[in-house]
């Protein structure tokens, strides 16, 4: 019964959502007050019927319901009942509810907290976030339905969930992920309300910022818990591995990058809007395309899950559809919005842009060595793999090309700047960023140029950010007070570009440092890797709730210290009998030492085992948790608010002067 | 020139340097970097190159896995039920390996024929095949049992 509940609630929502496409964008048009006065009502509706759905799936995973064809598939009544509840989106149907219940999400936040937008704007905006979920919801309703039953022959128990799924990183990894993706349908909405409308203004971009950057911080905190699972659960101690599907979350990432920069031009100088809205279309038709590769199944990957073309041909027909509606509305409109504005070359809108020219080469590269393998094998010149080499090649050298410039940014000057005054504000940084490029890599094993190169950008990116903060707050009576006198907008910047030189150190300092062994052990045996003494002491049988493991019980020492001990794990399932690897790590700030098991090898009982030393990964994931935070923190600002009182009050003047 | 204009046209000079220097960097990065699938009876017709990077997939036969007493090297063979290639590895084994499953091996084949391999990659799940090896056994008339289809 439940089921059928969430099924009807689905049609329900598809309903309101095609109501609400229509509706509102007509009134809009046609200056009819009614029908754009529906549009909120509308999209509240909407989110209730689709978290109805979610919740009466959600029952049916917690209840272990195994008539329900998902459910039957996916999970298990030994599964803890914490998975059992994020096995919902461990699965094609699942994950696309959980997609429409954001998306519903995002629409009534929008329409909740934007008092301040003139109601036609609000009308357009909420419409083509209706027309986006008329989309998702019809693909769930009419190619993967969640509720789909297995009657007659429903069995006993379900055949689990996959177990590289049954982690706590996973719990929050896939709504974090959404939140990202379907955020940029916020940005996209806005830049097609102003299309149609033909307003595009500095007010447009004061409107669409806060919410691009939050949708941009849950990205880049999807993103990176991705990226922090991969590394633990996946058992093999890489971070990054520039699989389709990373490049899929990585693509919107990128463009949404070099959105919230140019978002930033066109707020404060009225400048770029025809490209920020050509950025704002790109970044959520790259979360688009990531959908279809990720849910059409072309690509290899552990989050392709099973597939059917027909799914494939609909996202297709759907991006066919945004993609192409958008671009020509934009061909259409969007010489009647552009501007001009001038500015010097020495100055912070040349600076943006080339972060926008850096981020968009770099999308359209990770972009170009995606879909590669599938163009060559469309046009049946064979099957190709494009590697981590290429995306290493050209990517690497990109990013370092933004630091130097990236470092200059913050305390450059909108409209015109010289050099001279650059080199006065930050001479004294890049002298001092020289020496720690020259000195930090002596604290490493051996001295690396790359680290010493990152060393240099990082150092060069954060001494200037703190002078720059440093100037602005000393004038201040109190450190207290001169803090209190920095925007959020400023702080979020802050800790976004220092985020930024964190990653970079993190990356390369692992990637040149890491210390990895592949080797065959023995209870009894010891081996040393980066002074760390790891000493294999026994091997035992353990039991969790739904698996059987071997369990390899480590030592490690360092100067005959006990450092930890470790107890990586090989673990059978036992619903769906396959075999897990469980690796055992001692994370530090400095450094990660990491045990993974292979096989078991010849009759002595002795196994493969992997020994990694990882310095420094640690700092990639803070770099980016504080990226995340930066984003929301730029959200914070009063400007964002203060502007909804004046534009009150003004909608009030012009209430009574009528 | 109107300077806006002017600026304009500098803007787009530079976007024009800027994208060939990068599509010189994806052509490069690209040449060394990409792989071709090859299926046994592939390597066995002299289709595939002899020292270069490839990747070679197929089901891996039952009773073909060997492995070293005292190191992590471990041979098996692959076959899509036409032709076999020996695969020689020296590593950890992902978890989905085993006799009579879908594996693909990257690495570049010797000239005895053998694949010297670097990585191997095995099905992600139970029901889950690597696209290559199935189209491989598609294109050889078997399915993934050996059975004459």
């Amino acid at each position: 019964m439940i089921p059928e509940i969430g099924h009807y609630a689905l049609i329900n929502a598809l309903c309101l959502a095609v109501i609400l496409a229509v509706l509102p964008a007509w009134g809009a048009w046609r200056r009819n007050t009614t029908a754009m006065s529906l549009a909120p009502g509308l999209a509240v509706g909407q989110l209730v019927f689709v978290a109805i759905s979610f919740a009466c799936l959600a029952a049916a995973f917690l209840q272990d319901d195994f008539t329900v064809k998902v459910v039957a598939s996916n999970s298990n009544s030994l599964l803890p009942p914490m998975y059992k509840f994020s096995a919902l989106w461990g699965n094609h149907e699942g994950s696309l509810l959980l997609w429409a219940l954001i998306l519903c999400f995002w629409t009534t936040a929008v329409a909740l907290l934007s008092p301040q937008l003139p109601m036609q704007v609000l009308s357009r905006v909420l419409s083509v976030m209706g027309g986006i979920a008329v989309g998702f919801l019809s693909f769930s309703l009419f190619t993967s339905n969640p509720f789909e039953r297995l009657l007659p022959g429903s069995p006993v128990d379900g055949s689990d969930l996959n177990p590289l799924l049954q982690d706590p990183g996973l719990i929050i990894h896939p709504p974090l992920l959404y939140m990202g993706y379907v955020g940029f349908s916020v940005a996209f909405a806005f830049a097609i309300a102003a299309l149609l409308g033909g307003r595009l203004d500095a007010s447009w971009a004061r409107w669409s910022r806060p919410w691009t950057n939050v949708a941009w911080a849950f990205l880049t905190l999807g993103i990176m818990l991705g990226s922090w699972w991969a590394y633990y659960e996946l058992g093999w101690g890489g971070w990054w591995f520039w699989d389709p599907v990373e490049n899929a979350s990585f693509m919107p990432w990128l463009a949404g990058t070099a959105l919230i920069h140019s978002l930033a031009a066109t707020e404060k100088r009225g400048l770029f809007k025809s490209w920020t809205v050509l950025l704002a279309i790109f970044a959520f038709s790259l979360s688009l395309l990531g959908t279809f590769l990720v849910r059409s199944g072309v690509l290899t990957s552990v989050h392709a899950f099973a597939t059917d073309p027909a799914r494939g041909m609909f996202i297709l027909l759907f991006l066919a559809i945004v993609v192409g509606g958008s671009l020509i509305l934009y061909a259409l409109r969007a010489p009647a919005v552009s501007s001009r504005v001038s500015f010097a070359w020495v100055s912070r809108e040349s600076l943006l842009l080339f972060n926008n020219v850096v981020f968009l080469v770099a999308t359209l590269t990770v972009l170009f060595g995606t879909l590669f393998p599938l163009f060559m094998d469309a046009l049946g010149q064979g099957k190709y793999s494009v590697g981590p080499p290429y995306f290493n090649a050209v990517f690497v050298p990109l990013m370092a090309l933004l630091a130097p410039f990236m470092g200059l940014g913050p305390v450059s000057r909108w409209k015109g700047d010289t050099v001279a005054r650059w080199k006065g504000e930050l001479g004294i940084s890049a002298a001092v960023a020289v020496v720690c490029g020259l000195t930090l890599p002596l604290l490493g094993a051996d001295y690396n140029l790359w680290v010493a190169l990152a060393a240099l950008l990082a150092a060069w990116l954060v001494l200037g950010l703190v002078r720059d903060a440093w100037y602005r707050v000393r004038g201040a009576s109190s450190l207290g007070s001169g803090l209190r006198r920095l925007t959020p907008s400023y702080c979020g910047m802050l800790l976004a570009h220092l985020g930024f030189a964190a990653c970079v150190l993190g990356v390369v300092a692992t990637s040149q440092y890491n210390v990895e062994r592949d080797l065959k052990m023995s209870p009894g045996d010891s081996e040393t890797l980066a002074g760390y003494t790891f000493e294999f002491v026994e091997l035992a049988p353990v039991r969790g709730p739904n698996f059987v493991a071997d369990e390899a019980r480590f030592r490690v020492t360092k100067d005959n210290e006990l450092i930890a001990t470790l107890a990586p794990q090989k673990r059978r399932y036992l619903a769906s009998g396959s075999v897990m690897t469980e690796a055992a790590i001692d994370a530090g700030l400095f450094r990660d030492l990491f045990v993974a098991m292979g096989e078991p090898i010849g009759s002595d009982g002795a196994w493969a085992i992997r020994l990694h030393y990882k310095p420094m990964v640690r700092w990639m994931w803070l770099g980016a948790i504080l990226m995340g935070f930066g984003g929301f923190a730029t959200a914070l600002d009063k400007r964002y608010r203060r502007q909804r009182r004046t534009a009150t009050a003004s909608a009030q003047g012009v209430l009574h002067g009528a | 020139m109107h300077p806006i204009r002017k600026q304009r046209l500098y803007l787009v000079l530079f976007l024009i340097l800027f994208s060939s220097v990068a599509v010189g960097l994806v052509t490069y990065a690209l040449r060394g970097n990409i792989n071709l699938f090859f299926s046994p009876a592939d390597v066995a017709a002299g289709k595939a190159p002899v020292g270069q990077a490839i990747r070679v997939g197929g089901m891996v036969v039952e009773g073909s896995v060997q492995r070293s007493d005292d190191s992590l090297a471990v041979r098996f063979v692959v076959t899509d039920y036409e032709a076999t290639v020996p695969v020689v590895y020296e590593g950890i084994l992902p978890d989905l390996f085993g006799e009579g499953q879908g594996a693909v091996a990257s690495g570049a084949l010797d000239e005895y024929g053998v694949m010297q391999a670097t990585e191997v990659l095995a099905k992600h799940d139970e029901n889950y095949m690597p696209p290559e090896v199935a189209d491989a056994l598609e294109k050889s008339g078997y399915d993934h049992k050996g059975k004459a289809q």
